[in-house]
């Protein structure tokens, strides 16, 4: 047996499984023992060992029947808790879902069983997946593995939404794990933690039992520590389902076979407006090694303009918002989760009084912002006016296609920040994702892959952008940069 | 723009989430700040473009029209949805008289 099996990542493990170096019963155990010494970083808002043992088990049976294994037979992975699974709580991170048991269980969680992997447990996000740092969770903040190199031990963040997914995997608590993304949520929690996490087209991941934030923005993918692992795991997660209106019927490409790091005759484009005021210079200076690496590949790198940039953000904080106070009033104390019943109250209290109960200060301030910009009278003013703007940010990415075949900018406008740092102050929280809500109002495949550590000693991460439907560009290109930088920093363990 | 606390207390009932006075005081300058700062859209000139709603093209579709299409939406599953209610009776959602 290998010295320490919770090192691996999907593939490793996989193969390993598969040609019997080691069973997935002693995948499963590393992992959920992990899991269970890593309680600190709180990255798991419920823990499922048996899950992942029953998984695990029945790959093995699998195997010595001589039965053919799934595609992640034996990979144990962490489940962010917007995923409905069949018999185990799914909350959000929210009180007003806390003791919700699904009797289904989602599309893309489903499709991870099926291909062969097992459940370690639920991870922790922020509230309703609204949030940047994990600090809005019900269930408390999820503590990034990574430290500063100065002795303070200071907490950090681990980004959000997904931030139990990215403390998880950077942890070595899970080799993977599931994130979703409505303005950032993979790319930015992956950069903060030195691992890599892609979001795809908008439509190639059905969003069937995924608990609703913003549903024309919402997309789930994954997070792990290789691209080539985030391709193995995305196959397993794509494809179609009717289930959900806006699922694309589409073949679920072949990604990691196809991976291929060789950028001769592919054109990069640098977007000048996002050398914005206050990017972060060590940030600057990681773009341009990014830039050196792609060339090195063979890539020819061209400047582009994405003129509407500026406007994506604030576009964004209308949009997401609308759509949230709308998937929102479904939390109303009578179907699932709480109720709140003031003393000889009616039901008009009896809602009130469980929404005042059940959602966070975050929560609350995006369903008013949301009520008010759809409200009469403010209605075109501000929402018809955000989704023009929003065709207009889709507009200047059909332009760049002209020009070039991915797109490569910073994921992050800064590296991490001390948990609280930022709490008080939702506008700078929201700046965190100015690199990242563009594509995801295009709707456009993102990835953050790392590309080193700045001088506190915290991960940086590259963004690279892809046409529609073009997730092997954005891969390849990742790929490219992953060769080259070669990060292989990982947390010192103080959990 | 400054948003009152008036304006927020009736966005607040709106939304069916009760506020505290605090509660709304505090609230009345965040969403305030949000609001001014989303308020640069105003520069934009967008008099020749359509409001997007879905950025992927694609086409709606229709199941077919058969009873149980799918067994798990298609009916007969009141226990299951009944399962997480705070409050069920008789085989329905509980909720407090709403009629004196």
């Amino acid at each position: 047996m290998m010295a320490d099996l919770t090192d691996l990542g999907v593939k490793a493990i996989r193969d390993g499984v598969a040609s019997g170096d080691f069973t997935a019963r002693e995948v499963a155990e590393a992992f959920n023992a992990a899991v269970a010494g890593a309680a600190a970083l709180n990255s798991f808002i419920v823990t499922t060992p048996d899950r992942a043992l029953q998984a695990a088990e029945a790959v093995d049976a699998d195997r010595s029947a001589g039965k053919p294994l799934g595609r992640l037979a034996g990979v144990p992975i962490g489940m962010k808790d917007l995923f409905c699974t069949d018999g185990v709580q799914t909350t959000a991170a929210s009180h007003i879902l806390e003791g919700f048991i699904p009797r289904y269980e989602s599309t893309v969680s489903r499709k991870l069983w099926e291909a062969g992997c097992g459940m370690l447990g639920k991870l922790n996000l922020d509230q309703f997946a609204m949030g940047s740092s994990n600090e809005t969770s019900y269930f408390g903040n999820v503590t990034s593995p990574w430290r500063k190199a100065d002795g303070a031990n200071t907490g950090m963040s681990p980004g959000g939404s997904s931030g139990g997914s990215s403390a998880a995997v950077a942890a070595r608590i899970a080799p993977a794990a599931t994130g979703t993304d409505t303005g950032g949520s993979i790319r930015q929690p992956a950069a903060f933690t030195g691992i890599c996490g892609i979001k795809p087209t908008y439509g190639r991941c059905s969003r069937w039992g995924v608990v609703a934030f913003a549903s024309s923005l919402d997309q789930a993918g994954p997070m792990a520590r290789s691209v080539e692992d985030c391709a193995l795991m995305l196959e397993a997660m794509a494809g179609f389902d009717p289930k959900d209106a806006t699922s694309l019927d589409l073949p679920v490409p072949d990604w990691s076979a196809a991976l291929d790091a060789d950028l001769r005759g592919k054109k990069v484009g640098i977007p000048r407006e996002y050398r914005m005021d206050g990017t972060d210079a060590e940030i600057l200076e990681q773009w341009e090694r990014g830039k050196q690496w792609l060339r090195d590949a063979g890539a020819e790198i061209v400047d582009i303009s994405l003129p509407h940039t500026k406007y994506a953000l604030p576009a964004y904080y209308i949009i997401a918002p609308a759509e949230a106070s709308s998937n929102l009033a479904r939390y109303d104390g009578v179907r699932y989760g709480l109720r709140d019943l003031p003393e000889r109250g009616g039901l008009q209290d009896m809602y009130a009084q469980t929404r005042a109960a059940g959602f966070g200060d975050e929560v609350k301030r995006r369903v008013l912002i949301g009520t008010y910009v759809l409200s009469a009278g403010f209605y075109d003013a501000y929402y018809t006016q955000a989704q023009k703007v929003r065709a207009l940010v889709a507009r200047d990415f059909e332009q760049a296609w002209t020009q070039c075949d991915v797109i490569l900018a910073p994921t992050t406008p800064t590296a991490s920040f001390p948990l609280g740092s930022l709490s008080d102050d939702p506008l700078t929280m929201y700046l965190n994702d100015v690199f990242a809500v563009p594509a995801s109002l295009a709707g456009l495949p993102a990835m953050s892959v790392p590309s080193g550590l700045n001088g506190e000693g915290l991960p940086l991460g590259l963004q690279l952008i892809g046409r529609p439907l073009g997730e092997q560009g954005v891969l390849n290109a990742a790929l490219a940069i992953e060769q080259r930088a070669k990060f292989a920093a990982r947390p010192d363990r103080w959990w | 723009m400054s948003i009152t606390v008036e304006t927020v207390a009736r966005i607040a009932s709106l939304a069916r989430v009760r506020m505290s006075e605090a509660e709304l005081a505090r609230m009345a300058p965040e969403l305030s700040g949000i609001l001014d700062w989303v308020e640069q859209l105003e520069e934009v000139d967008t008099s020749s473009v359509e409001p997007m709603a879905a950025v992927i093209p694609n086409h709606l579709r229709l199941r077919e029209d058969v009873v149980d299409a799918d067994p798990l939406t298609g009916g007969g599953q009141r226990d299951a949805v009944l399962a997480n209610a705070p409050m069920a009776e008789h085989g329905f959602f509980a909720v407090p008289k709403v009629i004196e």
